[in-house]
């Protein structure tokens, strides 16, 4: 099982670095897309995963960083790192006030503030009329990072996602195995207790929570030069949603399982879709089914099961 | 007459009706085991959630170093040095023993938001926490699981962390609770080699323990504090005697 | 802005909060007892929605749309709550929620499958219809009809549980699961009962609304969401707080629609105040909940503590 684990990330990093030598755009396109979400997946991992804080409105900060650029660009404003600036602060932003409000509570109050705040962000786009309101906005230019990185070259933008993901997944290895990484997953394991060593949790929780909703922010700002289109649809719940079930299917508290994740939601997505148009009612029990077969209790329940079933013949 | 170095001052509580702490006053003097013991119901969990932080007193104070704690938040009370174990242990299960007490090392080694190293590969936290380890005799556990220790491993962990916490008053809860005669033995030993180093507020059901340790004893019933002195003092005290001792005549 | 129009605004606004309480009702006591956290119960509502709308569209009588709607959510319910709920009980909330999401995903599509993609055409019942006059103005009769249903069903719920013996043991299990389970009584089958009302609920909410909003896949998401701030709102296993805060929200929401635009323009001009007014409209029932939670974590009628 170790084995596994140790080879996961450069096996993981590996594939996806080979991707773009089997040539075809719409692979490049597709995993360029899979990587957005394995970045955004990873940071809601961080929180999550490791934290134990379950926030349900992670989607909005895959928002805020397309509305940078998708604004920007709008306004004029083509400079990428302009475009990273106001991805990565906007987001970091927003997750400092909504954490600072929804981390003061725990459980589902916790999870409802942050569906709240999400969907309060989701209306704040649906409504700038100017900036494509509920029907979204044209990209039309890509953030500009000067002449060796065009990132209307699908290439390109494909490298620079994936420079992207594998430097905050080797960083974030990095810092959950650092003493503010401890702190986090202590107060995953018993916060009572880490209050009575003289920790303040808060302080590091909204700390971990900037962090998550930042990395999602530059999430954003790929996706917005990726799919050229700006819509609110982007930070609907459900998308929330989405991300936590690529977490879930990677498996949670390891940064590179949400990476597979995403991989695996997005490759059944396309590969159902293509099958029926009716894929979400597969993909819907496709996930009732993970979600249930991944708890323990269920296992044995069913290995029960089916073990009476081949004994009982004996008997007939 | 040095200055407590914790200062209980007419601290209330009530619940609804039930007065829980009803103007209790105690002091901890630097270096003392002062023990607190009352039949069940007397009001000692209670006392100490308040003094730890982890319930406000309706009225009364809290001075730790004559600096007055009331105010703040466990965590607080605990960087400034009043550190506790629980009565109900409560330690990090998935992390190792020596996780554990490194975690205690990290919580007083100034702020966590250190970002780049290793905190498992640290000898900052390491070596520090091995000692603690060492001085409980659970050395030989470091690795192991803190949800696989015996419960008095885990009894005696709790203290451990409670130490690498850097105190300087310590609040035991029950630390003999659900303790075999041999644990029991073995942590009475620990507890009397703390004597000296800071100060102890034991909170106490076994007896045999509270005479051996206990410098000064203060007898709780219903809330209110109904005798105080040294252990033979309070041993034939006779209010004492009838709401919990009593009990123990035949004993 | 006549006062007529503004008790309009009011009445619009107390309907839409009985729509919700008939929703969050059910909603609150799954919460409240059986700890789970049900993303699905939009879909319930949804399919209530969908068979009183094609039951009256066939038969054209409202008996039988109800009847039907209300069995079929129940039949659904009971089925999802034996089947996958069972297991997920003492799981954590994110294994809840990402199963129901996965429910969503089945229940949106399935609709689809066998009513189609577009709207489902719902109409008002001839003998609903009409307009009545209140206060000098028309007032459509079908809304009154709404709210005076969500009143019945408030009252009913009230005596059901205040009254009797499976209300006790609802409010029991509200504040303390674990005793309720020690004191011998069939806790499966008052979680299936306690999930079948909260169903049977949704459904009578959606098909009562099915007329008023659209009958569309995915109906019941967004309503969900604002069924969810009911009940954290009211506090989580109290009905009756899930009533204030219906009624709380349902007519913020309304007359700050009706009215933030206007009142925004008294103070900025013209265009900010179009842009604004929507935008802050529908922020505002977000912003009340945070507010209240900042201050009462558990909500305004908390149960009393397991």
């Amino acid at each position: 099982m170790t084995v596994l684990r140790r080879a996961a990330v450069p096996a993981t990093l590996l594939a996806l670095a080979l991707v773009p030598l089997a040539g075809q755009e719409f692979a490049l396109d597709l995993f360029t897309r899979i990587m957005i979400f394995g970045l955004a997946a990873l940071s809601l991992d961080f929180i999550l995963g490791y934290g134990g804080m379950v926030s349900f409105g992670h989607a909005a900060y895959l928002g805020i960083g397309s509305y940078a650029v998708g604004i920007s660009v709008a306004l004029g404003l083509t400079d990428g790192f302009a475009h990273l600036a106001l991805a990565a602060g906007g987001s970091g932003l927003a997750a400092l006030v909504i954490g600072f409000v929804a981390l003061r509570t725990r459980g589902t109050t916790f999870i409802m503030l942050t569906l709240a705040f999400a969907q309060m962000i989701y209306f704040l786009c649906e409504s700038l009329n100017q900036f494509g309101g509920d029907n979204g906005l044209n990209i039309p230019t890509h953030s500009d990072f000067g002449r060796w990185l065009p990132l209307d070259d699908p290439r390109v933008l494909y490298y620079v996602t994936f420079a992207a993901l594998a430097v905050f997944l080797l960083l974030g290895r990095r810092v959950v195995r650092s003493r503010f990484g401890l702190v986090i997953r202590a107060a995953k394991s018993n916060e009572r207790r880490m209050a009575a060593l003289g920790f303040p949790v808060f302080h590091y929780q909204l700390a971990a929570f900037v962090i998550a909703g930042t990395v999602c922010g530059v999430a954003g700002m790929l996706l917005a030069n990726q799919t050229e289109f700006l819509a609110p649809a982007i930070m609907h719940w459900t998308r929330s949603g989405e991300i936590m079930m690529m977490v879930i299917l990677g498996g949670r508290g390891t940064l590179v399982g949400p990476v597979v994740g995403a991989a695996i939601y997005l490759l059944l997505e396309q590969v159902l879709s293509g099958w029926t148009e009716h894929w979400q009612a597969v993909l819907g029990p496709i996930l009732v089914a993970v979600v249930l077969l991944s708890r323990p209790r269920t296992r044995r329940a069913l290995a029960q099961r089916l073990r009476r079933r081949r004994i009982a013949p004996a008997h007939a | 007459m040095p200055e407590p170095l914790l200062d209980i001052r007419g601290l209330c509580k009530r619940f609804g009706g039930l007065r829980a702490t009803d103007d209790v006053s105690l002091t901890l003097f630097p270096g003392e085991i002062h023990a607190v013991i009352g039949p069940n119901g007397a009001g000692k969990t209670t006392l100490i959630a308040q003094i730890a932080g982890e319930l406000a007193p309706d009225s009364g104070q809290v001075l730790l170093d004559g600096a007055e704690i009331t105010r703040l938040s466990s965590a607080a009370r605990a960087a400034r040095g009043l550190v506790r174990s629980f009565q109900i242990t409560s330690v990090f299960p998935d992390f190792s023993a020596l996780d554990n007490v490194a975690l205690a090392v990290q919580a007083h080694a100034g702020h966590s938001f250190r970002f780049w190293r290793p905190a498992a590969r640290d000898p900052a936290l390491r070596e520090p926490a091995r000692a603690r380890l060492a001085e409980m005799g659970l050395a030989a556990r470091a690795d192991v699981p803190a949800g696989a220790l015996s419960h008095g491993e885990r009894r005696t962990l709790e203290l451990a962390m409670a130490l690498a916490a850097a105190p300087r008053a310590l609040l035991l809860d029950e630390p003999l609770a659900g303790m075999g005669p041999e644990e029991s033995a073995q942590m009475i030993r620990l507890l009397a080699g703390l004597k000296g180093r800071f100060g102890v507020l034991l909170v106490e059901h076994d007896m045999d323990a509270v005479f051996a340790l206990a410098d000064r004893v203060s007898v709780l019933e219903y809330g209110r504090v109904i005798a105080a002195g040294t252990p033979e003092e309070v041993r034939r005290d006779p209010l004492a005697r009838a709401a919990y001792l009593g009990e123990d005549e035949a004993a | 802005m006549t006062a007529s129009l503004a008790l309009q605004q009011l009445l619009n606004g107390v309907q839409f909060g009985m729509t919700l309480f008939l929703m969050a009702a059910g909603l609150t006591l799954i919460f409240g007892i059986m700890n789970l956290i049900n993303l699905a119960h939009g879909s319930l509502y949804m399919i209530g929605a969908y068979v009183a709308a094609a039951s009256f569209n066939e038969w054209r009588s409202v008996p039988a749309a109800l009847a039907l709607a209300i069995a079929a959510a129940v039949a659904v319910g009971a089925a999802i709550e034996i089947g996958i709920f069972r297991a997920l009980y003492d799981g954590d909330h994110l294994d809840q929620v990402l199963a129901t999401f996965g429910l969503i995903l089945f229940f949106n599509e399935a609709v689809r499958m066998i009513w189609g993609a577009t709207a489902l055409y719902a109409q008002v019942p001839a003998f609903l219809s009409g307009q009545i006059s209140l206060f000098g103005a028309p007032y459509p009769l079908y809304r009154l009809v709404v709210t005076g249903v969500g009143l019945l069903v408030a009252a009913l719920l009230y005596v059901l549980i205040g009254r009797t013996r499976l209300g006790a043991l609802i409010r029991a299990g509200a504040s303390n699961r674990m005793m309720v389970g020690a004191l011998g009584v069939n806790i499966a089958l008052l979680y299936t009962l306690v999930f079948c009302l909260g169903a049977g609920l949704a459904a009578l909410a959606g098909a009562m609304a099915g007329p008023i909003f659209t009958v569309e896949s995915g109906m019941g998401d967004d309503f969900l969401i604002l069924a969810f701030v009911v009940i954290v709102i009211g506090g989580i296993g109290s009905v009756r707080g899930s009533f204030v805060a219906a009624l709380l929200i349902g007519i913020t929401d309304t007359m700050g629609r009706a009215y933030l635009r206007p009142l925004l323009a008294l103070i900025v001009n013209r265009n900010a105040a179009d842009a604004a007014g929507p935008a802050i409209a529908s922020l505002l029932i977000y912003a009340m909940m945070a507010f209240v939670l900042f201050f009462r974590p558990a909500g305004l009628f908390p149960p009393r503590t397991r």
